[in-house]
């Protein structure tokens, strides 16, 4: 039986203005963030990579903003705008990309792969697919504790729903019937590799039919969509109706990282409707409804970059990890290393 | 009263589940039909809600398992066959090895691998991976090659707060017996001295323990004494009881079921001849399965992994030597 509560067309008005204003700000926010990081990476002053949400911040927005703080949340690379929702501050993530000491990671760990487990902010690992089953332990341990409410929220771009992972957790989740939202961004390409070769279904909602989960789909470049359909993904889970797939369709409006050009995506693609920037999508709409004028969202954005320029400044000037004073120990249990490091 | 290895586990998993109620078991067919070895035989019934089937993902299962973790409890995960645990093998070395590294939360699981070789369980239900999770930082990887130490090792890995590979060897499971469960034990990381002896050391783990043993007492009958360290853990490596008995018996043999390229015993060689090399007075030597898969026929089988007999042929090479 295909259960498919999709709304492509969601009705804008039915979003109180008050919840666009609030997502859009956290969009505004992840985007001017993203800037900076991207800045900062051509300046040579990040180690390793940047990965960056541009075009994907409505989606992300609106999960972060659907979640109660005592949720799950398992972010992929693009979700800085749910990762601040969420709770997330800017400094964590500075921090993180500076590779501060004083970080959520402590330079054991960089950029994306940040997060504060106790808070429910999984800190994910670079296989595709894998933290989905972590956000269902989670939430058996939960209901095993009793605790019930709780939503667990695994995103993931289209690529990861060719990993065994993917199969085997959401399988898993409606087995356990386990209140899960995977929202898979389809911005078209994984790395460089077009849907064209990642899959073969005619859209992405058809795989929850073979799972036995409700599907919902959902245009990513319309915020007010996003919070409607991922809204209502989110409650229906926290009623009690199991896993839901959210497939949001948009396209990454910059490379798989700011080392990659994306040459590789057409100019029609680009100027379709799909390429639409969702952040100057919302920009519009909240002016045309009369929501906010141009001089409030000057003033968000002129708040925004403060915030942030105070993080980065803040975190250069933090200490560097130490490899002297690290402690090489991959173990909790300090009385089982072997300690047989060369002195 | 005679209790099993295979028994000892069961105990040691009902043991864990009646006193912490953070503890669950989740694996293929453990639930109402107790395991594929009867590991589980009864806990579903004595334990509602507590010892789960799960659906044939291993990936997700140790996946699960993490994120229960995170949330405070402590999953028992059980493999079918070790050999099966390659397909979870992600999760295991990259998302519960590295948890407490990367974010200072531990991630207590105990991922249980019945392992090894019996007689006609062929190339996929017959591994002895230890190796390649004991490569990986972040894991604590047990060998118990006693009924005692089945069960209190098994207490003891669901109590330590990183994620331990717990490898039971399925040749023990029924073989091996005893007469009551153990009150004390040896704390995980310490070695021990199985047999003592003045002539050669033979340092062996999980079931190659007892062809060691008998080998021994084979050797006795010619007039050798040989000392048999049972490593009981391979990671954390008890390095100071293997030098402190090389220091006793100047000679060095290794014996694991595991393939030869690297690996617990090329481990310990290399520990010894690096920290106690003047200790030596012969060449350290190692013996290992065949660097081939597990064959099927017992013909094979039997000729393919180290015996009473090809140990102490290799112990009669080094104690001429």
């Amino acid at each position: 039986m295909l259960q498919t509560a999709a709304n492509p067309h969601a009705d804008s008005r039915r979003v109180a203005g008050h919840a666009l204003t609030d997502a859009y700000r956290f969009m505004l926010r992840a985007r001017l963030l993203d800037d900076k990081f991207a800045a900062l990476y051509r300046a040579g002053k990040i180690h390793g990579g940047v990965f960056l949400g541009r075009g994907q911040e409505a989606l992300s927005a609106a999960i972060g903003v659907s979640l109660e703080k005592s949720d799950v949340f398992a972010p992929l690379i693009r979700d800085a705008a749910g990762r601040l929702a969420f709770g997330e501050t800017i400094l964590d993530a500075v921090r993180t990309y500076l590779g501060s000491a004083l970080g959520p990671m402590r330079g054991r760990d960089g950029n994306v792969h940040r997060g504060r487990p106790q808070a429910g902010l999984l800190p994910m690992i670079s296989h595709l697919g894998a933290m989905i089953s972590v956000v269902n332990g989670v939430l058996f341990a939960r209901r095993m504790k009793g605790l019930s409410s709780v939503v667990g929220v695994a995103c993931l771009g289209e690529g990861a729903t060719s990993t065994g992972s993917f199969h085997e957790a959401l399988n898993q989740a409606a087995v356990e019937k386990l209140p899960l939202v995977l929202v898979v961004a389809n911005n078209q390409f994984a790395y460089s590799t077009p849907n064209a070769r990642q899959f073969a279904c005619a859209d992405l909602t058809d795989k929850a039919a073979g799972y036995g989960v409700t599907a919902h789909s959902v245009d990513a470049t319309d915020l007010a969509a996003c919070l409607e359909t991922v809204g209502a993904a989110i409650a229906r889970a926290r009623a009690g109706h199991g896993p839901q797939l959210v497939v949001a369709e948009l396209l990454r409006l910059c490379g798989h990282g700011e080392h990659d050009d994306a040459g590789y995506i057409p100019p029609a693609l680009k100027k379709s409707a799909l390429g639409r920037d969702c952040l100057k999508v919302t920009e519009d709409f909240l002016l045309a409804q009369k929501l906010a004028d141009a001089a409030q969202l000057g003033v968000w954005r002129s708040e925004a970059i403060r915030e942030i320029e105070d993080a980065v400044a803040l975190a250069q000037r933090e200490p560097t990890p130490n490899p002297f004073t690290e402690k090489w120990s991959a173990l909790a249990s300090g009385h089982l290393d072997e300690l047989r490091e060369e002195t | 009263m005679s209790i099993t290895y295979l028994d000892a586990i069961r105990e040691a998993q009902a043991h864990a589940l009646r006193d912490d109620p953070r503890v669950f078991i989740y694996g293929q067919d453990v639930g109402a039909f107790g395991g594929a070895f009867k590991a589980t035989k009864n806990l579903a019934q004595e334990f509602p809600g507590r010892v789960l089937d799960a659906p044939i993902s291993e990936d997700a299962m140790v996946g699960l398992a993490v994120g229960a973790a995170i949330e405070g409890l402590r999953p028992i995960v059980e493999m079918q066959f070790a050999d099966f645990s390659v397909v979870g093998f992600n999760q295991i070395v990259n998302q519960a090895a590295t948890l407490f590294w990367r974010t200072q939360v531990p991630c207590p699981i105990t991922v249980r691998l019945p392992f090894g070789g019996t007689s006609g369980a062929g190339p996929f239900h017959s591994q002895t991976p230890e190796t390649i999770y004991a490569h990986y930082p972040g894991l604590v990887v047990l060998t118990p090659a006693t009924v005692e130490d089945a069960y209190s090792m098994l207490l003891e890995a669901v109590a330590i707060d990183d994620p331990v590979i717990f490898c039971e060897h399925k040749f023990l499971y029924r073989h091996l017996k005893a007469e009551k469960l153990p009150t004390e034990a040896l704390p995980v990381g310490k070695a021990r001295i199985a047999r003592e002896g003045r002539d050669l050391t033979v340092v062996a783990y999980s079931a190659m323990v007892h062809d060691a043993l008998e080998a021994a007492t084979e050797l006795s009958a010619e007039g050798w004494e040989i000392e048999v360290v049972d490593l009981r853990s391979v990671k954390p490596l008890d390095t100071d009881t293997i030098i402190a008995s090389v220091a006793r018996t100047g000679k060095l043999l290794a014996v694991g079921e595991a393939w030869p390229w690297g690996g617990v015993t090329a481990e310990v060689i290399a520990r010894v001849t690096s920290e106690g090399f003047n200790l030596l007075d012969a060449p350290p030597q190692r013996l290992n399965a065949k660097d081939t898969p597990v064959p099927f026929h017992p013909n094979l089988w039997a000729a393919h992994r180290p015996t009473v007999r090809s140990i102490a042929a290799a112990a009669r090479k080094i104690l001429r030597s």
